[in-house]
């Protein structure tokens, strides 16, 4: 079994993300163990872009910290082999492609197989686009981590077929941050997946209560957090270790 | 591979939310394109409303001054709304009418994208906002208050380099949120696969009217065709008839900023690496991590780091060529065409007329040159003026 799917094992899954670097790399792999100690399942290592175009306000600012923190790729690989250093948490990296192009697909690949990465997910690679990568990913162990959103309707199933890893429903319209209300009927999505494939769902986009989590966790196998993560790092900066360790405590206790 | 390449270049890297939106566009438009009634009626209102045909002028003077090639001018600076931008917006925007939407969002880089939307919207009874960098709400204020006479909404957008690539994220950030009632009026040649397409065939009426104009006049086809790059709008309508005609040359002026040895250069072809961005692969102003680099020319138009997917192709393919004009170049051209022709040209056309300057005088006096003269100066006046030490402000 998957790293991956061992963190979606007879459990709902708590996943949150970050990205790296914001503040800085040392903080990063300082956050991520809090986080795994809080209890968290699998981690979202948010890899920094000057035009995050799928992110609000929220990430987009963390993008800006980190890469005016000096954040490089290299850096974003220096982090995760700090993290390997003491956990085998699953990570899975967010990136958007020009990053991955620009460095080469087999050696990205390659790169997150020896950090042991065990996913990617990329906002701006939809599936007509995925073969790009596929072959290479899989030569590597990688889970490309497909997206389905509230539009996607007929394409829901030709998606899940293909789907490694865990699916990730996006809950919402538009783009990353904070929600009052999800209006979305996921129910219908998770039904129309589970048609086709056991691989497991899990709901981002918009959660921050617990409440909303537990509610994403009865439909799907698991949530995904990210904004307010993100916001709470943006507010206590390099002192939000204990901060991240609250939050995440308590969002996992009510899933 | 995915629909709508150019070689390698082009595609759909867009976010799963958008795809959907994306595939119905490309349907509705393919039955569009073909439909009469669509066809009459944006005719129509390109005529009647916008001015087409527009002028093919010869520039005498300007000519006899160069010593070589005869000069025209394809004159869509004298277009309703003063660019060529209108003959997309009107195609895009009659579209959307008909697709049951009541809103277009669009991105504008010096504002004559914007104008237009903004026009075509009051036009047709559609709502309508704008996404428009901070640094070109600054230096384009006049733009941003025309757009706002025409009822439009204007964001001033603050994020990232506040320019026209922060624009293009934010509309798509917007519509990417809401796409039910909302079409996004892309500007340019560029962005996911349909809108390259879309574009390219809205603009395409500037070369076949310049094609049948020159034939006309010349009784044979130019030597050379040339305009101004950023994403490539212009460009590509005034080479898409002529790509066929392997003995015209097709050039593209980029913008070179402050020189193409510099980090302050628009220059794509001549310093950018290909890459995937803005729901395209093509080639990009780029480090070596792969962040998009910030950007810069004076002209506001150009100022983008990317080009549309088919210029990258033709680059690819050596059927066009590209070629980088500084700032400097740029403005004296602008100064040379208000002074020899009386015409004031936008300061992205200047670059077209920068790099003629260059070549006609070696070109033989039997061939032409067709410039595409892509908007009027009126917009850069205050910062061409500013740009010789002039302190005006619009």
């Amino acid at each position: 079994m998957s790293k991956i799917a061992k963190a979606f094992e007879n459990k709902k899954a708590f996943i949150p993300f970050l990205t790296v670097g914001d503040p800085n790399g040392d903080k990063t792999v300082e956050f991520v163990l809090e986080m795994e100690r809080a209890g968290a399942d699998l981690v979202e290592l948010g890899i920094p872009f000057s035009d995050p175009t799928a992110e609000g306000v929220v990430i987009q600012n963390a993008n800006i910290r980190a890469l005016s923190g000096g954040m490089k790729l290299s850096g974003v690989f220096e982090v995760v082999r700090k993290i390997r250093e003491k956990t085998q948490i699953p990570l899975v990296f967010l990136t958007y492609l020009n990053p991955v192009f620009h460095y080469g697909y087999e050696a990205f690949f390659a790169k997150c197989r020896e950090l042991g990465v065990d996913g990617m997910i990329c906002p701006d690679l939809p599936y007509e686009e995925r073969d790009e990568v596929a072959d290479i990913a899989k030569k590597y162990d990688v889970d490309l981590i497909a997206l389905i959103a509230p539009t996607s309707e007929e394409r829901i199933q030709m998606i899940a077929k293909e789907a490694s890893g865990y699916i990730y429903i996006v809950s919402s319209m538009g783009v990353t941050g904070v929600r009052s209300k999800i209006t979305t009927d996921l129910g219908k999505i998770v039904s129309a997946i589970r048609q086709v494939t056991d691989v497991p769902c899990a709901i981002g986009f918009g959660i921050s209560t617990p409440q909303q989590a537990k509610e994403m966790a009865e439909i799907a196998d698991g949530a995904i957090v990210g904004s307010a993560i993100v916001k709470i790092i943006a507010q206590y900066g390099e002192k939000a270790a204990p901060h991240v360790y609250e939050y995440v405590k308590l969002m996992k206790e009510a899933l | 591979m995915s629909r709508g390449r150019y070689g390698i270049h082009g595609g759909q890297y867009i976010s799963e939310t958008l795809m959907n939106e994306l595939i119905k566009l490309e349907k509705q438009y393919e039955f569009y394109k073909k439909d009469p009634e669509f066809n009459a009626e944006l005719t129509k209102l390109l005529n009647e409303y916008a001015g087409r045909p527009s002028l093919l002028y010869y520039a005498e003077k300007m000519t006899k001054d160069l010593g070589g090639a005869k000069i025209y001018l394809k004159r869509e600076d004298l277009n309703h709304t003063g660019s060529h931008k209108i003959n997309n917006v009107l195609g895009q925007a009659l579209m959307a009418k008909k697709m049951g939407k009541t809103r277009i969002i669009a991105e504008t880089g010096a504002g004559q994208h914007g104008v237009a939307t903004a026009t075509a919207a009051a036009l047709l009874g559609l709502e309508c906002e704008i996404y428009m960098g901070k640094e070109d709400t600054d230096r384009q204020a006049l733009n941003v208050y025309r757009m706002e006479l025409l009822g439009a909404k204007v964001h001033s957008v603050t994020s990232g380099t506040m320019t026209l690539k922060d624009a293009v994220n934010e509309t798509m950030r917007e519509w990417s949120s809401r796409v039910d009632d909302t079409l996004y009026v892309l500007g340019s040649v560029m962005g996911p696969h349909p809108f390259p397409m879309i574009v390219r065939d809205f603009q395409s009426v500037i070369s076949r009217e310049a094609k049948q104009q020159i034939l006309e006049k010349e009784g044979k086809l130019p030597a050379a065709v040339v305009a101004c790059v950023g994403g490539g709008s212009n460009a590509m309508g005034m080479f898409y008839n002529f790509i066929e005609d392997k003995e015209v040359k097709l050039i593209g002026c980029e913008a070179a900023g402050r020189g193409i040895d510099t980090k302050e250069t628009a220059a794509t072809i001549s310093t950018g690496r290909l890459g995937v961005f803005h729901g395209m692969k093509s080639y990009f102003c780029q480090d070596e991590d792969g962040q998009i680099a910030p950007v810069y020319s004076i002209s506001a138009g150009l100022d983008y780091p990317g080009i549309g997917p088919e210029h990258a192709y033709l680059h690819d393919i050596g059927r066009a060529q590209y070629v980088p004009v500084t700032d400097d170049e740029a403005v004296d051209a602008f100064e040379y065409l208000a002074r020899t022709e009386g015409i004031i040209c936008a300061v992205e056309s200047a670059h077209a007329v920068a790099h003629v300057r260059k070549i006609a005088g070696s070109m033989s006096k039997e061939d032409s040159i067709i410039v595409c003269l892509s908007g009027r100066g009126d917009k850069d006046v205050a910062a061409i003026a500013r740009y010789r030490g002039v302190e005006i402000y619009e």
